[in-house]
């Protein structure tokens, strides 16, 4: 068995995480293997710079350019890479496509796999034990959570992200949205429809 | 053959709670440091993102189900930093000695973060085993679900998909083979294939004929019909 002892190191620091976690960082500071302004930096980056608003604007520019649509869904990561949205947990791109036929959705049984360039960090939901055990077991029901129902003539796909494959939907542009700039479609983009569990906001 | 976190298809964990599209990346600002701390660690280079997964996946049944996703995060990497000798049981104890280490030289500086994030870390290699398996045809995955080299060790098969019938999706070209990676085993990339299955080959009660799961699958763990 490989070191799967019952004696585990962690059981040594603080067991409250918020402590536990400010242990490990004290320690790994005093003898300079983390720099406490890196961590900042490392932060800052998924609160403020990395996020949904990346995946957004490749929707957009999708439902706005057809070239630019059967570029990305035949090879989304270079079309990604193009727009500066190549990076950590996003090297290997897929963007799936929702149409009146099928409906995409996406999730990581085993861990939390997920497109940290066009998402971020996934949201807690995301990482929940009850979303990972269920969603490709009856995804209908997860959907119904989200206040989604899906009528009986579309099939639902479930990508469960085994590997380094990351994916992405590219739900279905909402009605009462033709005409509308690029600028303006990004705001109709949720994260969710961009997972499958919800859909895009439709204009008002 | 199992672990907790092969949790796909299990029952009675409730109904999954949304949050709004607007909430706070962390919850708590502890989440965000573990976050950051995971990531500033793996950059001494010391592991490789299968070797953390399967920390995670190591975890006693009894501290995976207590903890929250975060805990798991810095509890792994706790005993990874003490069983790849970066750390000491002792520094857990005593709170470590401030001499430099020999590593030091290596910690992730906050004028490299963007530069690190940007440059991601790909796992496709040139495809030198030849693909078996082309889009359309039909395969069975291997049972029991378990890693082959090495006992208890790393495996990407979740057990819901075992020895089922599916049908191949696409090849992703040659990726890294995490059975291997996670154990210091080498890269041994191999084909990744995208495998379609019905949803009645998974689960006694499927919600609807037509719908599919759709899994990320090695070569190694596909038997051809």
């Amino acid at each position: 068995m490989p070191h799967d002892d019952h004696d585990h190191p962690h059981a040594l620091l603080p067991p409250e995480p918020a402590l536990r976690v400010k242990a490990l960082e004290t320690i790994l500071t005093r003898k300079g293997l983390v720099d406490p302004a890196a961590l900042d930096e490392l932060i800052d980056a998924y609160q403020n710079k990395i996020g949904p608003q990346n995946g957004a604007r490749v929707v957009a520019k999708a439902w706005s350019d057809e070239q630019f649509k059967k570029d990305l869904l035949e090879d989304a990561t270079s079309v990604v890479t193009d727009l500066g949205f190549y990076g950590r947990q996003g090297e290997h791109m897929v963007v799936v496509e929702n149409t009146p036929e099928q409906h995409n959705m996406v999730v990581c049984t085993l861990c939390s796999c997920y497109p940290w360039p066009l998402l971020g960090i996934p949201p807690g939901w995301y990482k929940s034990d009850a979303y990972r055990a269920r969603a490709v077991r009856e995804p209908r029901k997860v959907l119904a959570e989200f206040g989604v129902t899906l009528p009986p003539e579309t099939a639902v796909r479930v990508w469960d992200s085994t590997a380094e494959i990351r994916y992405l939907v590219l739900p279905m542009r909402p009605e009462g949205s033709e005409g509308l700039s690029e600028d303006d479609l990004v705001a109709l983009v949720t994260r969710d429809s961009m997972i499958g569990t919800g859909l895009p906001k439709v204009p008002t | 053959m199992t672990r907790v976190h092969d949790m796909g298809g299990r029952f009675g964990d409730g109904p999954v709670r949304p949050e709004a599209e607007d909430a706070p990346v962390f919850a708590e600002k502890w989440q965000g440091r573990a976050l950051a701390v995971t990531l500033a660690a793996g950059s001494l280079g010391q592991w490789n993102l299968d070797v953390t997964r399967h920390a995670r996946e190591r975890l006693s049944p009894k501290d995976s189900v207590r903890f929250s996703y975060y805990e798991r995060w810095i509890s792994a990497l706790a005993d990874l930093l003490v069983e790849k000798g970066v750390l000491s049981t002792q520094d857990y104890s005593d709170g470590g000695t401030a001499e430099p280490h020999p590593l030091s030289s290596r910690a992730l500086k906050a004028e490299s973060v963007a530069a690190v994030l940007a440059k991601g870390g790909p796992t496709e290699r040139p495809l030198t085993v030849p693909a078996r398996f082309e889009a359309g045809q039909r395969v069975r995955t291997v049972r029991p679900t378990a890693n082959r080299l090495v006992d208890g060790g790393h495996t990407r098969l979740p057990s819901y998909a075992s020895g089922a019938v599916g049908r191949i999706v696409r090849l992703h070209g040659a990726h890294v083979f995490p059975d291997s990676n996670a154990h210091g085993l080498g890269e041994a990339p191999e084909p990744l294939y995208a495998v379609a299955f019905a949803a009645s080959e998974l689960w006694a009660q499927p919600e609807h004929p037509n719908d599919e799961v759709v899994l990320d699958l090695w070569q190694s763990y596909l038997e051809p019909i």
